[in-house]
């Protein structure tokens, strides 16, 4: 691997930058695989590296059914986070969080991290409790989520001018969270690849799989793509709201629903909001781009989809809700939208498991996995390397619905 | 936005409609012949087609019959809507 330096950059440019190597390679796809990892996305590609890196485990294979960075890693709103309710979750997320913020360094690739903390509009007293309560819990297992007056809010939101004593729903308090960040999500696809090609991980793009496969004494026996059939002892399906898909195809029955997610992209304007804002009463969120971009994301389309387009009713109430309490952004026209199919579980956690097949792990349930992805990565690598969950997530495992164990998170955009 | 044609007020818009979960069988009546597993089994594990779908939906703001949903995932296209069955 090229190390990406200010010594490169300028190397480089005597050669008017036609001399950079690739940077991952392209292999031709091999019958034999020691791990399978189907989903080039954050989650998968993580998942390979820190296998590489941390188990030494080499012969690894990443298959992708599109392009990297283009299935949801791309198709969501980089919001980095760790404010959650449940004691199960806070810790996993604190870590990922973490992870995050050291990540540029570790993978040497510029991921334009940006800790920006987060604030979070209060304006329905069931919501300021609710709030309160998650406060508390997140104090113990050492997250951050303090309360702010709306003064502040408005000092620090200079263009928040709704929400006031006379609107429908008046701002009543706010909470900050300084953990909150954003980073760019091309970079974060491009650097684990980078990362783990440069281990040996082997990425094929443009490779589907159509199913599983499995042997006669009913362990997993590796997967059927579109390139023709690949073996291996261990397949780990990280493919976000398709999951039920390939799974399906063993006969693997998951309780998990896919909904189609949505956001939106203003055009580029000067930086006026350093924060990201979070409307959970609107239910409505966003940021602004290094670009200048506005990213706003709203509630899923209700019934299930695995379209990828958006909802005519849902922009109108996402953008509506958005208007509420930043009448100025009227102004603005909105350059880009997209929907991304994301799997659900009853309880809106996440599921990092092995199976009823073994050899057969999965990691699904992401409901706003970008933020996931190192710890998601970490701890799934873990579990396929050991057949033991790690420690961040031990609870997330499928046994927990067979007791009914539910670790309920209610979010931001979570119907639970 | 999905117009749902209601069989008893015509075609309507997504906003008057609930989205109440994807076709399933009524709750099943001898639970004492039904196991633990596959209880939880028909409670947690929905239906979750790429393609063509039956789901439930509640015409909330009309006139508020429960509404079974033909539908495909893939283009939100809806092929057929019948009142739910309610026996």
């Amino acid at each position: 691997m090229e190390k990406y330096s200010l010594y490169s950059l300028v190397r480089n440019s005597f050669t008017q930058h036609r001399d950079w190597s690739p940077a991952w390679i392209t292999h031709d796809l091999k019958k034999n695989y020691d791990v399978i990892i189907i989903g080039g996305g954050g989650h998968g590609l993580a998942t390979a590296y820190y296998l590489a890196k941390i188990h030494g485990v080499a012969n690894i294979t990443v298959l992708e059914r599109g392009w990297l960075g283009g299935g949801n890693v791309a198709r969501n709103t980089v919001t980095i986070r760790s404010n959650y309710l449940r004691q199960e979750s806070i810790p996993f997320f604190i870590k990922s969080v973490e992870m995050y913020e050291g990540l540029s360094k570790e993978l040497n690739f510029n991921l334009m991290h940006s800790r920006r903390s987060m604030i979070d509009i209060i304006q329905t007293y069931p919501k300021l409790r609710e709030i309160k309560r998650k406060m508390y819990v997140m104090d113990i297992f050492g997250a951050t989520y303090k309360p702010i007056s709306v003064s502040e809010i408005r000092r620090r939101i200079p263009t928040l001018a709704g929400g006031g004593n006379d609107s429908r729903l008046p701002i009543i308090a706010g909470m900050v969270h300084p953990e909150g960040a954003v980073n760019r999500h091309d970079a974060v696809a491009w650097g684990y690849a980078r990362a783990a090609s440069s281990l040996g991980v082997e990425i094929h793009q443009n490779t589907k799989v159509n199913s599983l496969l499995r042997n006669d004494d009913g362990t997993i026996r590796g997967v059927s793509t579109v390139k023709g059939d690949v073996l291996a002892d261990r397949v780990a399906v990280a493919v976000s709201g398709h999951t039920t898909q390939l799974t399906d195809t063993v006969g693997l029955r998951l309780p998990l629903r896919s909904f189609n997610l949505s956001a939106f992209v203003s055009e580029p304007v000067k930086p006026m909001i350093d924060v990201v804002v979070n409307c959970p009463d609107l239910g409505v969120y966003l940021s602004q781009t290094a670009k200048g971009e506005l990213v706003i994301g709203g509630a899923p389309d209700p019934g299930q989809s695995f379209r990828r387009g958006t909802n005519q009713l849902v922009f109108e109430r996402t953008v509506g809700a958005m208007l509420e309490l930043f009448p100025s952004f009227k102004k603005l026209k909105l350059l880009r939208q997209w929907g991304g199919t994301v799997d659900i579980a009853p309880d809106a956690s996440p599921i990092i498991s092995e199976t009823e097949i073994p050899g057969l792990y999965i990691t699904a349930g992401w409901w706003g996995g970008y933020k996931a992805i190192p710890a998601g990565g970490l701890t799934f690598a873990n579990l396929i390397a050991t057949n033991t969950p790690h420690q961040l997530t031990k609870s997330f495992t499928l046994d927990r619905f067979e007791t009914l164990d539910y670790i309920l998170e209610p979010g931001t955009t979570t119907r639970v | 936005m999905l117009i749902i044609d209601c069989p008893f007020c015509g075609p309507r818009d997504e906003r008057e409609f609930e989205y109440c979960g994807p076709y399933r069988e009524r709750r099943p009546d001898n639970m004492d012949n039904l196991s633990e597993s596959d209880f939880i089994d028909y409670l947690l594990v929905p239906e979750n087609p790429e393609g063509v779908g039956q789901e439930f939906w509640w015409h909330k703001r009309g006139c508020g019959e429960w509404l079974l949903v033909v539908r495909d995932t893939r283009t939100h296209q809806i092929l057929s809507t019948v009142e739910a069955d309610a026996e």
